[in-house]
């Protein structure tokens, strides 16, 4: 599994920091989204998927590998 | 290769489709995409609209950048609803972005859920055990006190009473098509519109002059008018900024509340479901202002449902400033070029059986809203994605989290007739258009 994040969609909402703080972090200075671990353990994969779906942008998504 | 016009009902109309958006837009939408496919055009006034539609055009069209697709000057009948000598000095890019940034930050949507929760209950005080409501007039009363409450402030909501919802209710319905050719044309809704813009006016500067008598409050107690007053604003100008700030959050969470509350009364196993699931979600007596910010995902699924099929925004346009790429298309500077969440949200190989109303489409894995992020679009997509969407379905939860488990209702005409009234560009609900209520007993 692979977090990705589509920085051109970014809004700076921060709701991922809310659900799935330990793989989406946030660079103030940018104003944007930073995917933290691009693979996720299969454990954090409920947590990316919440991040993936209540992000008001729609800036996030998984690939399978 | 051009782009094909589509056929035109009124080959008379010395504007090209003009008359058709002003009576009919969702068939003249749909037979662009029929007759001309992912790229077609239609006339309207002195301009081509160029309307894309499936996953790749769209992509194209939401990712441009502001300075190729711009968007204020799309939109004419808007600027004498916000004001003709009202300018701002920002771009609506940067207009949207510090709205986000001042009143729809996460950080603050807890309190919003509270505010929010303390409306809807406010205007349920007033029902008895059963009676009979007109969903627009319901719904766009209670989403002026949020949207105020939320976005001005509390204080200057507390000003508010239901003859703020009727004037402003007015200039949402002054936005005749025909503002492509004359903006300020002697007809009817317009002159409405302009009335009902002094009449806001006059309400606001009231509320200014009692301010002034009462003189400064401590800072934790002023609200965005408080500020506005202290800069020496004038109440037109004020006024204009207030109508800006709540026009896109008002008419959008208003007819998507009814829409919503239509859908599960004409799907009774889908409304069980979701007040099976409040019922259970609630039973522990948590807060609505604190659910409404969590998942309640049968609830959710009916909203967005609701959403694809009744997106309250049909058509987003854009004027072209430097030539650009659709769908292997140059498009030329000062065309308009539109996407329309009415047809996206429709497309028959993106949304199977795509008029049927089912809330299983978003449960895993189908996913159908996040499988087509280009097509799935009643917030629009893309880096100018609606910033509110998040609030808004946080409004949505808070309101059917209070009235699916104190209430139940039933549809109080034919099912079949309820229906848009898209003879304006802000789509509202036809009326007549009600409900009847009961209260449940538990």
């Amino acid at each position: 599994m692979r977090a990705v994040a589509d920085l051109d969609l970014c809004q700076a909402h921060q709701m991922c920091q809310t659900e799935a703080p330990d793989v989406f972090g946030f660079d103030e200075a940018t104003d944007q989204v930073v995917v933290l671990i691009d693979q996720p353990a299969e454990s954090q994969r409920d947590e990316v998927l919440a991040a993936v779906r209540y992000c008001p942008a729609m800036a996030l998504s998984v690939e399978e590998d | 290769m051009t782009i094909t016009e589509v056929s035109r009902l009124n080959p008379d109309d010395p504007h090209g489709h003009l008359q058709e958006l002003r009576t009919d837009p969702i068939g003249l939408l749909h037979r662009v995409r029929e007759e001309c496919g992912d790229i077609g055009s239609f006339r309207l006034a002195d301009r081509d609209v160029v309307l894309v539609s499936g996953a790749e055009a769209n992509e194209q069209f939401f990712r441009a950048p502001d300075s190729t697709l711009d968007q204020a000057a799309a939109y004419p009948f808007m600027t004498p609803i916000f004001g003709k000598g009202v300018v701002f000095d920002a771009t609506p890019e940067e207009r949207q972005q510090m709205l986000k940034n001042q009143a729809l930050r996460g950080d603050m949507m807890r309190g919003h859920a509270t505010t929010i929760e303390n409306e809807i209950r406010r205007m349920v005080g007033s029902w008895g055990e059963e009676g009979e409501i007109d969903l627009l007039d319901w719904f766009a009363e209670l989403t002026i006190y949020t949207t105020s409450a939320c976005l001005v402030g509390t204080p200057f909501r507390e000003e508010l009473d239901a003859s703020f919802a009727q004037h402003y209710h007015d200039l949402e319905r002054g936005t005749d098509a025909l503002a492509y050719v004359d903006p300020y044309a002697d007809i009817e809704s317009f002159r409405r519109r302009d009335s009902a813009r002094e009449k806001l006016v006059e309400l606001v500067q009231a509320i200014i002059d009692r301010r002034k008598i009462r003189g400064t409050v401590p800072r934790d107690e002023r609200d965005l008018l408080d500020v506005l007053i202290s800069i020496d604003l004038s109440a037109d100008y004020i006024t204009g900024i207030f109508i800006s700030m709540m026009f896109a959050g008002h008419h959008t969470s208003s007819g998507t509340a009814a829409w919503a509350l239509i859908e599960l009364l004409r799907h009774p196993e889908v409304l069980e479901d979701v007040v099976t699931e409040l019922d259970d979600l609630y039973s522990d007596g948590s807060e609505v202002s604190f659910q409404a910010l969590r998942s309640i995902p049968r609830l959710e699924s009916a909203l967005k449902e609701t959403l694809r099929l009744h997106p309250p925004l049909i058509i987003l346009l854009r004027l072209v400033q430097e030539e650009v790429e659709l769908a292997g298309h140059t498009i030329a500077a000062g065309t308009m070029v539109a996407a329309s969440p009415r047809v996206s949200n429709r497309i028959a190989e993106d949304f199977p059986e795509p008029g049927l109303f089912d809330p299983g489409r978003y449960v895993d894995p189908r996913q159908e809203d996040l499988q087509n992020r280009w097509t799935w679009i009643p917030f629009g997509a893309g880096r100018h994605r609606c910033v509110g969407n998040a609030f808004a379905m946080m409004q949505l939860k808070a309101i059917f989290s209070v009235i699916l488990r104190d209430y139940e209702f039933e549809l109080a005409q034919p099912s079949e007739s309820y229906r848009d009234d898209c003879s304006k560009m802000v789509i509202q609900l036809e009326q007549p258009c009600r409900v009847k209520y009961r209260r449940r007993s538990r």
